[in-house]
């Protein structure tokens, strides 16, 4: 899982453009012998037929990224960024568009600064990919409008346990969830990897209509937020303390049941867990829950520290556990013991 | 209603997403009145009447109330809490709350040099009375909501209480439900979830695919000491609703509304709501639409702990409900 992991963090993927990353998805389904679709909104759905409940498992394929809003007379690209803090991508390295045109977003040098500007961040608004091309003119010749912009982080292992990588927010979803489909369970299974979940859930929205499910289980990165100078009940979760549980987020609120039921999986398999310390930001979960006649949703998320960020930090165990979690709740099938 | 059952429907345990306690007393109230009586996946809960028109209404008021969801418990013993639904995080402090299995906490807010009035969520703490965080382990887990007291007062014709919104809805259907005459199937829908975003009355109508919606909740005034501009008063009638931010009550809704008062001699008034949404708005743009308006009770100081309704008002409310579900012919929007 560790493998693949790296393989899928590593894949541009930015919301609106997952292409690379279903085709790789589409490669390892084909490899394990599992049918699947795609449907209009390029959601990638694999359904295992069984008897018994209707449930959805799902994780985004799509990660925060920039896309070219347009290119200025001295060759710069102007960009629009969804999800992104302005102060984490300076002098960073992107790709750019389907050649993935190297470039960088730089800033003013600080020698250069005075002092209104030393104090203050930078809109994205202030901020350009510069590729390097002499004019608007040559810039065109390598990218347009509509590029879209991936930050180009690569994987990394630092230390035993901890992983570095861009989009793990949700990459480490979708390598669960393709671990889960190695295994049967007792129940008509749906598994969405789902497109453009940072614009606003928008793959789910359509996909839950084709899944219908009762029961639901959404597996995400989410913030973990344990620094130093943070209060302890602002960390959200903490990274290293087991897969975190959801109570409540920005689009649900656990049914008891639910919430009671993950928790108790967790103590019989002997699974370490942690609750997502947190009542807002929103997952797939809030398009699900509420759809058709409603749905029964369960979130199960890996912390990372520095989310949305180019370069973020999760932990192997808390990964591995996630999927032990998902994958007890579904064998011992408590999905019958929410609704 | 007798006053112990009014207080009942209104002080039960029953925040967003914790609504079993709420649903189980509505239930017995209902039950002995409907064809049918069920709780659907996300704990709405529904009792039909049958009808002989082919035709099918939709009533719906929420059962969730607002609260206080428990965050993290820190090593003295403190709850952190964030806002369940829309909590005024100064207005919270200095309150009592409640929560399900009836421990009492105080909020309270951290010092700071600008006094209450800035305080933001994350500044409020719950004082249980535990010692440690072990101690308050033992009462409370994260993930378990607390609610404001309830304080059941009434004062002459008028009655306040902190969860009016929309526990007097609630009680307006039970009282429906044991009136009303009508010839078309009626769904009496105590939704969930409409404090975060109207989850449950949207998946209630997509189940039940309704010709009429008409959901009761409470609306603002205009007739405080500085409040902003709104026809809505006390003790002159409930409302009919035009619009508020979830919905434009179509026209043709809000003159079937009109015209049953008118011929029944019910007074009422029309409603604009500013900044506040129901759950007409999900039943409204459900499937490929429903005609869908409101019934609203005009109460005073929304979302704190002391709101404040006319117990005449609310009368008329479920006068006029009864007066709309006995037409026989229903608006098409």
């Amino acid at each position: 899982m560790l493998g693949r992991l790296e393989q899928l963090t590593n894949i541009y993927g930015v919301s609106g453009d997952e292409g690379r990353v279903r085709k790789y998805l589409k490669g390892a389904l084909d490899d394990m012998g599992l049918a699947h679709k795609t449907d209009a909104m390029g959601n990638l759905i694999v359904h295992k037929a069984g008897k018994g409940r209707r449930v959805m498992v799902c994780a985004h394929m799509d990660e925060v990224g920039m896309i070219v809003r347009g290119v200025l007379e001295n060759g710069l690209l102007a960009y629009e960024a969804a999800g992104l803090d302005p102060r984490v991508v300076i002098s960073k390295r992107v790709a750019v568009g389907r050649d993935d045109v190297p470039g960088v977003i730089g800033a003013k040098a600080i020698h250069l600064q005075n002092r209104e500007e030393f104090k203050r961040a930078l809109a994205h608004d202030e901020l350009y990919v510069d590729i390097g091309a002499k004019d608007r003119a040559d810039a065109l010749k390598y990218v347009k409008p509509g590029d879209r912009i991936c930050f180009t982080t690569k994987f990394e292992r630092l230390g035993e346990d901890i992983v570095k990588a861009k989009a793990l927010d949700d990459r480490v979803g979708c390598a669960i969830l393709l671990e889960l489909l190695k295994n049967d369970y007792e129940c008509d299974l749906w598994a969405v990897f789902t497109v453009q979940e940072e614009l606003g859930l928008r793959g789910a929205k359509a996909a839950v209509w084709t899944a219908a499910p009762d029961v639901a289980l959404v597996l995400e990165g989410t913030t973990a937020n344990d620094m130093p100078k943070a209060k302890e009940h602002e960390y959200v979760t903490r990274m290293g303390h087991g897969p975190a549980v959801t109570f409540m987020d920005g689009g649900t609120v656990a049914r008891p049941r639910m919430f009671k039921a993950l928790q108790q999986t967790a103590k019989e398999a002997g699974i370490p867990y942690q609750f997502r310390q947190g009542s807002r930001g929103g997952t797939d979960g809030g398009a699900i829950n509420k759809a058709l006649d409603g749905c029964v949703v369960g979130g199960i998320s890996v912390g990372c520290r520095y989310i949305h960020s180019p370069a973020s930090l999760a932990s192997v165990s808390d990964i591995q556990n996630a999927y032990l979690l998902a994958h007890a709740f579904l064998q011992t099938k408590k999905f019958d013991e929410v609704l | 209603m007798d006053t112990k059952t009014l207080e009942t429907i209104l002080t039960t345990y029953g925040p967003t997403g914790h609504e079993d306690r709420i649903s189980s007393v509505l239930r017995d109230l209902v039950a002995p009145y409907a064809d049918e009586v069920y709780n659907d996946k996300l704990g709405n809960l529904i009792a039909l009447k049958r009808g002989v028109s082919g035709k099918k209404i939709m009533l719906s008021a929420h059962m969730d109330q607002i609260g206080l969801v428990v965050v993290a418990i820190d090593e003295k013993g403190f709850l952190r809490v964030a806002n369940v639904g829309g909590v005024n995080a100064p207005l919270s402090a200095g309150h009592q709350v409640v929560f399900e299995n009836g421990t009492r906490g105080a909020v309270y807010f951290e010092r700071n040099e600008k006094g209450v009035g800035e305080v933001k969520m994350n500044n409020l703490f719950v004082d249980i009375g535990a010692e440690s965080r072990e101690e308050a382990e033992q009462l409370v887990n994260v993930g378990d909501m607390c609610v404001f007291a309830g304080r059941f007062a009434l004062m002459g014709n008028r009655l306040s209480c902190s969860t009016l919104d929309d526990r007097i809805c609630c009680a307006a259907l039970v009282e429906a439900i044991q009136k009303a005459r009508s010839e078309h199937d009626v769904y009496y829908v105590f939704t969930v979830q409409e404090e975060v975003g109207l989850r449950g009355a949207g998946t209630a109508a997509y189940a039940i695919e309704p010709d009429l919606g008409i959901s009761l909740d409470v609306t603002g005034t205009g007739d405080v000491p500085e409040a902003l501009p709104m026809a809505v008063e006390l003790g002159k009638g409930p409302t009919v609703k035009v619009m508020d931010s979830s919905v434009i009550v179509p026209p043709a809704v809000r003159r079937f509304m009109e015209n049953a008062a008118a011929e029944a001699g019910i007074p009422f008034q029309r409603e604009v709501l500013r900044g506040g949404g129901t759950d007409t708005g999900a039943v409204q743009r459900t499937r490929g639409g429903v005609p869908a308006g409101c019934i609203s009770i005009g109460t005073r100081y929304i979302h704190s702990p002391v709101e404040t309704c006319d117990m005449r008002d609310y009368e008329n409310a479920v006068k006029l409900l009864c007066a709309c579900l006995e037409r026989k012919e229903l608006p098409i929007a």
